[in-house]
């Protein structure tokens, strides 16, 4: 794990910037705040469910969907450029 | 400009001026059963002027203007000044369109429910619409689907269905000369002919109906039907509509509620006949 990065909270963006909207093998996020449609496969739909408006740390999400879903080095690779995306495109927030 | 035009398309008012007496006299006869836009006010203008003024007399070619352009579209022989102003009434639409969320397809209805039928240029919508609407179909539109945010229902947009290369004997055997415009040759979508919409198409163009079915058809090949996933007609359907982007949230909201309530099919058909079997059956399964 990156220490540097393990405090970091990481948040949905507040719920009345975003409507999720699913369909049958994607999700459709819509940005107010941009006015981007985002379409979204696994697992980003259950890491905004995750994170919720409280948030939680990168090691705390981990944790959280390792309890429905088995969780190797590579997922846990993926997870992180999934997350950092959500990062730069608005849908996750940092504090 | 010199001659005006003044027409109502469903909720959409236009107004055409040109330099030249011609294109607007075709538009008189072909649109004369069309109302004039209410309050006379007109929702987008379209000006059809000359290239140079010399251009006016000397070989006229026509450039189409109005409320937005395409800079770089290049004129058209004064032959296919009807060709222009339908190009540029829907442009307007295409690109001005605001209150509705605009998806480029055919609409007819039966029974007060819409049939949809979308696909790339060439798909064959506009033949299936003419052919649908000579068998009992009413024509709401082979060009834009006009579905209201506020309501998930589609309002038509009659215009002149806009027949192309093969389609344009197919359609025309079946129909009486006067619903036929001029044939217009060599234009940069090949032979174009416009049909008229019968009167019921007319009478009936503010009846707005609820999107009952979504197809989309494919030419050329063996008949076939497939039901299509939800997120696959979101897909097909963002890249279907001139302004889902500019519609913003309501376009969204709108766009995954017909999405998720309304079936959709793709099918396939080697010839037209083929293909109003196909939609018979995928609407009576629907």
């Amino acid at each position: 794990m990156n220490d540097s990065r393990g405090d970091i909270v990481y948040r949905m963006a507040r719920p009345e910037t975003l409507k999720i909207v699913h369909l049958d093998s994607f999700t459709a996020v819509f940005h107010r705040a941009s006015g981007i449609t985002h379409l979204v496969t696994s697992p980003v739909p259950e890491i905004l469910a995750a994170l919720g408006e409280a948030g939680m740390t990168r090691a705390d999400l981990m944790a959280r969907l390792s309890v429905d879903y088995v969780l190797g080095d590579a997922e846990e690779g993926s997870l992180d450029a999934r997350l950092e995306e959500l990062v730069a495109t608005g849908l996750v927030a940092v504090a | 400009m010199r001659h005006v035009f003044q027409v109502r398309i469903g909720p959409i008012g236009f107004r055409i001026g040109s330099d030249w007496r011609a294109p607007i006299a075709q538009l008189e006869t072909l649109y004369a059963a069309y109302p004039k836009p209410e309050d006379g006010v007109p929702d987008f203008t379209v000006r059809l002027f000359a290239a140079r003024p010399w251009r006016r007399v000397v070989r006229p070619a026509v450039m189409i203007g109005g409320d937005y352009i395409l800079p770089e579209a290049a004129p058209l022989p004064l032959a296919q000044g009807l060709l222009a102003a339908e190009m540029g009434m829907n442009l307007q639409m295409a690109l001005g369109q605001r209150h509705f969320l605009l998806l480029h397809a055919a609409v007819v209805e039966r029974d007060g429910k819409a049939l949809v039928l979308t696909g790339v240029s060439g798909a064959g919508k506009s033949t299936l619409a003419a052919l649908l609407s000579l068998r009992g179909w009413r024509l709401m539109g082979d060009e834009f689907a006009l579905l209201d945010p506020a309501t998930g229902l589609l309002h038509a947009f009659p215009r002149l269905v806009s027949l192309k290369n093969a389609s344009v004997a197919t359609v025309a055997a079946e129909v009486p000369a006067d619903r036929l415009g001029p044939m217009l040759e060599g234009t940069p979508k090949g032979t174009i002919r416009h049909l008229v919409p019968d009167a019921a198409a007319l009478a009936a163009m503010d009846a707005p109906a609820r999107p009952a079915l979504i197809l989309f058809p494919s030419f050329g090949y063996d008949s076939a039907t497939r039901d299509v996933a939800q997120s696959e007609v979101f897909v097909r359907l963002t890249q279907a509509s001139t302004n889902y982007v500019a519609m913003g949230e309501r376009g969204f909201d709108a766009l995954t509620a017909l999405v998720q309530g309304v079936p959709a099919r793709a099918i396939d058909y080697p010839d037209t006949d083929s293909a109003i079997a196909l939609v018979e059956a995928a609407w009576a399964a629907r």
